[in-house]
């Protein structure tokens, strides 16, 4: 299979099944409706399952109950769906269940619009549903990064049996670029001798289950669950460095619109300004390193995103105080352009010489 | 190598399709390209564009500020996107269409009365071919050739034999530039 141009609402759904996906739940919201929609055609064709529920909470569950008969499985969803899946999200983590759950964010609160954004971060990466918890979360920023996450989306939630997010807005969704699909690699992933197939009479009863009535018996399994965390973060960190060698300031920013910072930079160093980028690709675990290797060589970090300023909370706390962290956001469906953000570090660049 | 390029225009007038062809075409010739459509609550008759980057380079942002050329289907668009387009870009406009005029001298402004030749070659379908044939003599973003080869894979078997009458209409547009119109 070569190149094919496709958009990017259509490559999360492709590589899902090409990531041995099978079976899919969903609700249609803007603006990622074509990705149900490919999944109504494409799943048939390859001895899988699609099934639309009657609301986002009925397609978190039967994800649910899917994941736990051990197959692959995935719901999606925009902003106001994924809220409503929350609950559901926190009993997966509880039944320790994985699967993996899409979001295309659009401007917020409530309903919102149906424009681009990125005000479901805190959302995303703090826990979302109650309990104490975190879920492994994707922010690819290219269609042909989807390509690659998306089965390292399916890996992970297998390895560690956890909800794995995979995060992006809509001009990911809506957007074509040219991708191309590579051939699978085989994985060495544990058996999931745990999934309630039945036992035919050969061991125990298997049960998926959130429900702990025991205290002590809830804290044990919270600190294997904490454990987990400490696994994983150790584990699964990705991060892209742009630029940062000679830096003086380094933006951070992630999914689409680490590529308008990445033609802001290209404006800047043409005007004589060394700017880089630090990209976390996995929201969380969140990319602490790269922030540690630039934070006593930069002048200061500038974060961008399509929100009021979330994952700067994550960016101050892994810079620790040590240098300057500003902030420039646009909310509500609007997209920042690569001048506005030129002119926020032309202003800090020419305010602190 | 770098072109931005905004289609703009009614919903249902070809925007989107106009725009995929040039995307199609420039990876066919390997290279970097990027499509992103307005996605508003948008209909036919509503207002609907596309940006559209071919490049020699991977892409940045693809989200267009200031196009090196603007490809206007209606009035409205006209009076969107003239402004903006880049000092030194160019803007294209189907005057077949839009009755207004450009004042900026420090761009290209090419007229095409689109709709009237594709009536005058009997199907009123072909008008954005000839834009876009005439865009593609003036800018060399892809050439006409790849266009073609985009469009057989696009049309459906039951729509191949609108090829030549597509293939007539690029080089009529391209006549109107070579021209000088």
């Amino acid at each position: 299979m070569g190149k094919v141009l496709m958009k990017g609402n259509e490559v999360i759904a492709e590589a899902a099944v090409q990531a041995d996906c099978k079976y899919f739940f969903g609700y249609p919201i803007t603006p990622q409706s074509e990705l149900v929609a490919y999944m109504a055609r494409r799943l048939p064709e390859v001895g899988g399952l699609f099934l639309q529920a009657e609301s986002e909470v009925a397609a978190i569950n039967m994800v649910y109950g899917a994941a736990s008969a051990g197959v692959r499985v995935m719901t999606s969803s925009s902003s106001p769906g994924i809220s409503l899946k929350q609950e559901g999200i926190s009993y997966l983590v509880g039944a320790e269940l994985p699967a993996v759950i899409v979001n295309v964010m659009r401007g917020g609160p409530g309903l919102g619009s149906i424009q681009p954004g990125q005000a479901d971060y805190f959302q995303a990466t703090k826990g979302g549903g109650h309990g104490d918890y975190r879920i492994p979360v994707l922010a690819p920023s290219s269609l042909q990064e989807i390509v690659d996450l998306m089965q390292a989306a399916f890996d992970m939630a297998d390895r560690y049996r956890t909800p794995v997010l995979l995060l992006g807005d809509g001009m990911l969704g809506q957007m074509m670029e040219p991708v191309e699909f590579p051939e699978k690699q085989d994985l060495d992933l544990p058996a999931k001798d745990w999934a309630t197939t039945g036992t035919r009479g050969d061991g125990e009863r298997k049960i998926t289950n959130s429900l702990r009535l025991d205290p002590a018996d809830l804290e044990v399994h919270n600190n294997h669950l904490q454990q987990k965390y400490a696994t994983i973060t150790k584990n699964e960190v990705r991060y892209e460095m742009y630029l940062t060698d000679d830096a003086d300031y380094i933006f951070v920013a992630y999914g689409t619109v680490a590529r308008i910072v990445k033609s802001a930079i290209q404006k800047a160093r043409e005007k004589g300004i060394k700017a880089g980028l630090i990209r976390p690709i996995t929201l969380w675990p969140f990319p602490e390193l790269p922030f540690l290797e630039t934070r006593d060589r930069v002048k200061a970090y500038l974060t961008v995103e399509m929100s009021a300023g979330q994952m700067v909370e994550d960016v101050r706390l892994a810079v620790n105080g040590r240098k300057p962290v500003h902030f420039y956001g646009r909310t509500g469906g609007m997209v920042p352009d690569s001048d506005e953000i030129l002119a926020q570090l032309t202003q800090l660049a020419g305010g602190e010489q | 190598m770098l072109h931005e390029i905004l289609i703009a225009g009614f919903g249902g007038q070809g925007v989107m399709s106009m725009g995929q062809l040039l995307a199609y075409a420039g990876m066919i010739e390997n290279k970097q390209v990027s499509w992103l459509p307005s996605y508003g609550p948008e209909q036919r008759g509503g207002t609907a564009n596309v940006s559209v980057i071919v490049s020699d380079k991977p892409i940045g942002s693809p989200v267009i500020s200031r196009p090196s050329a603007a490809i206007v289907l209606n009035n409205p668009s006209f009076e969107k996107y003239e402004p903006l387009v880049m000092p030194g870009g160019v803007l294209i406009s189907n005057s077949s269409l839009i009755d207004r005029k450009s004042r900026r001298t420090d761009i290209t402004v090419i007229e095409v009365p689109a709709s009237e030749i594709a009536n005058q070659m009997g199907d009123p379908k072909v008008a954005n071919s000839v834009i876009l044939g005439a865009f593609l003599e003036f800018s060399k973003v892809v050439s006409p050739e790849a266009v073609i080869e985009s469009l057989k894979k696009v049309l459906s078997s039951k729509n191949q034999h609108l090829i030549p009458l597509n293939q007539a209409a690029l080089e009529k547009g391209a006549e109107i530039v070579l021209q000088g119109v």
